[in-house]
């Protein structure tokens, strides 16, 4: 208990360590809400989902935050359900016809366009499809006539496809010609109150449409969205339980195994030493990272198989030699020769007395491979050998430079994976360095 | 005595021990030679099953052979007029011969020792897939085509990084404690980010943002025809992809460099020496300098063989035409001969590195000269 408190007093004496150690805590924090916030099954299909599950978001939206920083603010998506109760919808039944009045107010303050407009239909009938007929009410009082169809069982009805509508709107693209004031040269975008209202007939008795508005923004939520209007939070925030536990089993393993191997071999010593000599040599030649890629184009891409292939290329490593000078060292102290005299096996002597004097050594490395395993995932995934159905960081990144987010100004889609990623890698660097002044005593002093 | 022109080595003061230093360094040489051949011999097999996947790469060649030649077959139409029975005989006996020549008509277990045996002769043969870009198959050529490339970034910039961080933490160890010290040591946690990623924001500020430097790429496109335009052009491609590598490694080396300096700089001797009089730089030369030796020494070597490797993702992020790129591209395309021939030179590279370290060791180190190597029994 005491060696507890006097170690955290040690910590806290280094600030980076108490930066680092916080920010980890927080990743640590983010993960247990990812995981029960968004469970598994329900993160994948988000992120392998389609059209018909992100219909409601916009195309490659910058976050909300980047209006922070400019001068013509983005347009925030925002849509209307009448299903869920939204604006205002009445129904009237007579002569055989129900007659439906939508309308959705709302408020548009945005100096920019939005992206589309899009209006979803689903509507009832047994026979004869119901008939609806669109009018936007400017804040100047204008009535825009958008269009009157039939609608099917569901229907889409997009703005920026509607030819008609652009020739009416003097050629203006729909989505924004709408929000026009056509009578003044150049055409000005008109900010006030707007109401879009939908008159609708129904053929039936029970024949009803029901419809849904979106208009697409330039932003949208706190991450903005890709190029097939995934919401990134989902990916960043499951990121984050995905890479502390490629990064923490990773560096476990090797770290664990390592040491285990390197201290069988300086306490049997002879062929056992040789063989552990020569195996760590020939692992020297293999190329790490090709054998990775290989891995990943050959076998499988999950990312439990990299995780293994990871330890199995990382245990017979350059730590092996570190460990085995200091066992080497511990090998011949009195109390090991002791432990010997009584008659301790060969078991008990590496694991209670060889094993747990190294730990203080094993502790800092672990926590500095923690980062670099971390990165690896992302480095693999960015090389497109990640692992296809988790959203990760790394995946993030590379559909970003994959689809030009460089060269298009969406510097979001990069930037956010990128500096959550290098944050916990600095964290969990700060934290190991520290670890390492503290626990190598010849380090202390400087 | 601090005048004397020699470094004061570790002095011999009989003849019969030279002798005897002499015979032991060669045979912990020899034996050294052997072991190392036997280590590359057994990790070049490695490779060529891993590369193989055990012979299951054949298998995904059958299938691709058979589909293309098929296929080939169905739209000729001089074969047009052949029956269906015909056909088939002729898609057979085409990917016959397609087999033979990628020599699929043996089993993978011996064509695995005859891949050994070539390899090890440093007979790459041909690429299956890749090309170069004068049109060549053969993968000695298409690895000298891309190599001068990577050697051409990351040895000017592993050169210029190591001896500046050198210096660097030299310096740093004498000023101890100062503000840059702090700054270095802060900084040093920099390095958990792969170089590549560094590109990335490199990228992001200078070619998106500011506009100022290419986004990748070796030369302009078209090259420039002088050769004063193109050193230019070039030196431009490089500035970032260099930043990027220095971003990842130049605190960290500093701070690691600069702690073994003054690890070695508390040892009692040195208090001693500085004691008797002698001058900081010759205390630096002699004392701290000389036991730190091997490990710079390695550090070094091991940064000639990184250089030879390329960087894969590296390559990627700046577009440079190197090793590391055409690695990935070949393992894309399942082109073992690519990968077993970039993986032939790499051991070789690294065999014949650590075999010179050995030696120099042998040389440097006078635990080995006395025959107490490192800690074994």
């Amino acid at each position: 208990m005491n060696s507890i408190r006097k170690f955290f007093s040690d910590l806290s004496q280094y600030p980076s360590a108490v930066v680092g150690l916080v920010i980890i805590l927080l990743m640590v924090a983010i993960s247990i809400y990812t995981l029960i916030a968004i469970p598994y099954e329900k993160a994948i299909t988000l992120w392998r989902g389609d059209e018909n599950v992100w219909y409601k978001t916009p195309k490659t939206a910058q976050p909300k935050w980047v209006n922070w920083f400019r001068k013509d603010d983005l347009l925030e998506t925002f849509s209307f359900n009448s299903a869920d109760g939204d604006g205002t919808k009445t129904e009237e039944y007579s002569n055989e016809t129900n007659k439906i009045f939508i309308s959705f107010p709302f408020e548009y303050d945005s100096n920019s366009f939005p992206q589309e407009i899009t209006l979803f239909f689903t509507s009832q009938f047994d026979k004869k499809e119901p008939f609806v007929s669109i009018t936007l009410i400017t804040p100047d009082g204008r009535e825009v006539r958008i269009g009157s169809f039939a609608v099917g069982k569901t229907q889409t009805y997009r703005f920026s496809q509607d030819a008609k509508l652009a020739r009416r709107l003097k050629g203006n693209s729909p989505e924004q010609g709408v929000l026009l004031d056509l009578a003044t040269d150049p055409p000005t975008l008109v900010k006030g109150h707007y109401e879009l209202q939908i008159e609708g007939v129904g053929f039936e008795e029970n024949s009803t449409v029901d419809a849904e508005m979106v208009v697409y923004g330039g932003a949208y939520g706190w991450a903005g969205t890709d190029h097939r209007r995934r919401d990134l939070t989902i990916p960043l925030l499951w990121g984050a339980p995905v890479a502390l536990a490629f990064g923490l089993l990773a560096a476990l393993g090797t770290t664990l195994i390592t040491m285990i191997i390197a201290a069988i071999g300086t306490w049997y010593g002879g062929w056992v030493d040789e063989l552990i000599q020569r195996i760590t040599e020939v692992n020297l030649v293999l190329p790490f990272l090709p054998i990775l890629i290989m891995i990943g184009t050959f076998y499988s891409r999950s990312i439990w198989v990299i995780l293994m292939a990871v330890i199995m290329l990382s245990i017979f490593g350059s730590g092996i030699k570190g460990y085995r000078a200091v066992f080497l060292q511990i090998k011949e102290s009195p109390y090991v020769e002791a432990a010997r005299a009584y008659g301790a096996g060969n078991w008990r002597i590496i694991m209670q007395y060889l094993v747990p004097r190294i730990i203080p050594l094993l502790i800092p490395q672990l926590v500095i491979l923690i980062p670099s395993n971390v990165f690896l995932e992302a480095s693999l995934t960015v090389l497109g050998l990640g692992d296809p159905v988790l959203p990760t960081w790394g995946k993030v990144i590379q559909e970003g430079i994959a689809n030009g987010a460089l060269f298009q100004n969406q510097f979001y889609w990069v930037l956010e994976p990128s500096v959550i990623l290098m944050i916990t890698g600095l964290a969990f660097a700060m934290v190991g360095f520290s670890l390492d002044r503290i626990f190598n005593p010849r380090l202390r002093g400087v | 005595m601090a005048e004397s022109t020699l470094p004061a080595p570790v002095t011999v003061p009989k003849k019969n021990l030279a002798d005897s230093a002499v015979v032991r360094v060669g045979k912990y040489m020899l034996v050294r030679l052997v072991t190392m051949a036997v280590t590359v011999v057994i990790g070049l097999y490695l490779t060529i099953l891993i590369a193989n996947m055990g012979g299951y790469v054949d298998q995904i060649r059958r299938g691709e052979i058979r589909e293309n030649t098929q296929l080939q077959v169905m739209n000729d139409p001089s074969l047009k007029s052949l029956s269906g029975e015909q056909r088939a005989v002729l898609i057979e006996d085409r990917i016959a011969l397609e087999e033979k020549r990628l020599g699929l008509d043996q089993p993978f277990a011996l064509r695995s020792f005859s891949f050994l045996k070539s390899a090890i002769v440093l007979d790459l043969g041909f690429a299956q897939y890749l090309n170069s870009d004068t049109g060549s198959k053969q993968v000695k050529l298409i690895i000298l085509e891309r190599l001068p490339s990577t050697l051409l970034l990351f040895g000017t910039t592993n050169f210029l990084l190591f001896f500046g961080t050198l210096f660097a933490a030299l310096y740093l160890s004498r000023r101890y404690g100062s503000f840059l010290d702090k700054l270095v040591v802060g900084a040093s946690p920099m390095s958990a980010a792969p170089a590549w990623f560094y590109g990335i924001f490199l990228i992001l500020i200078f070619s998106a943002g500011l506009k100022i430097f290419p986004f990748g790429g070796m030369v302009d496109a078209p090259p420039p025809d002088n050769t004063i335009d193109y050193t230019l052009s070039l030196l431009k491609h490089m500035i970032l992809p260099t930043l990027a590598l220095a971003l990842n490694s130049v605190a960290y080396s500093i701070y690691a460099e600069r702690t073994f300096f003054l690890i070695y700089s508390s040892e009692d001797y040195v208090e001693m020496a500085k004691a008797k009089g002698l001058t900081a730089r010759d205390v630096e030369r002699r004392y701290i300098m000389r036991p730190t030796l091997p490990t710079i020494i390695t550090n070094f070597a091991f940064l000639l063989i990184g250089v030879w490797t390329g960087a894969p993702i590296f390559e990627g992020v700046f577009n440079w035409p190197g090793l590391g790129r055409t690695t990935v591209i070949a393992v894309g395309l399942y082109d073992t001969p690519v990968i077993v021939g970039t993986t032939v030179i790499f051991s070789y590279m690294l065999a014949v590195t650590v075999f010179l370290l050995d030696f120099v060791y042998a040389l440097v180190d006078p635990r080995v000269k006395i025959g107490s190597e490192g800690g074994a029994k």
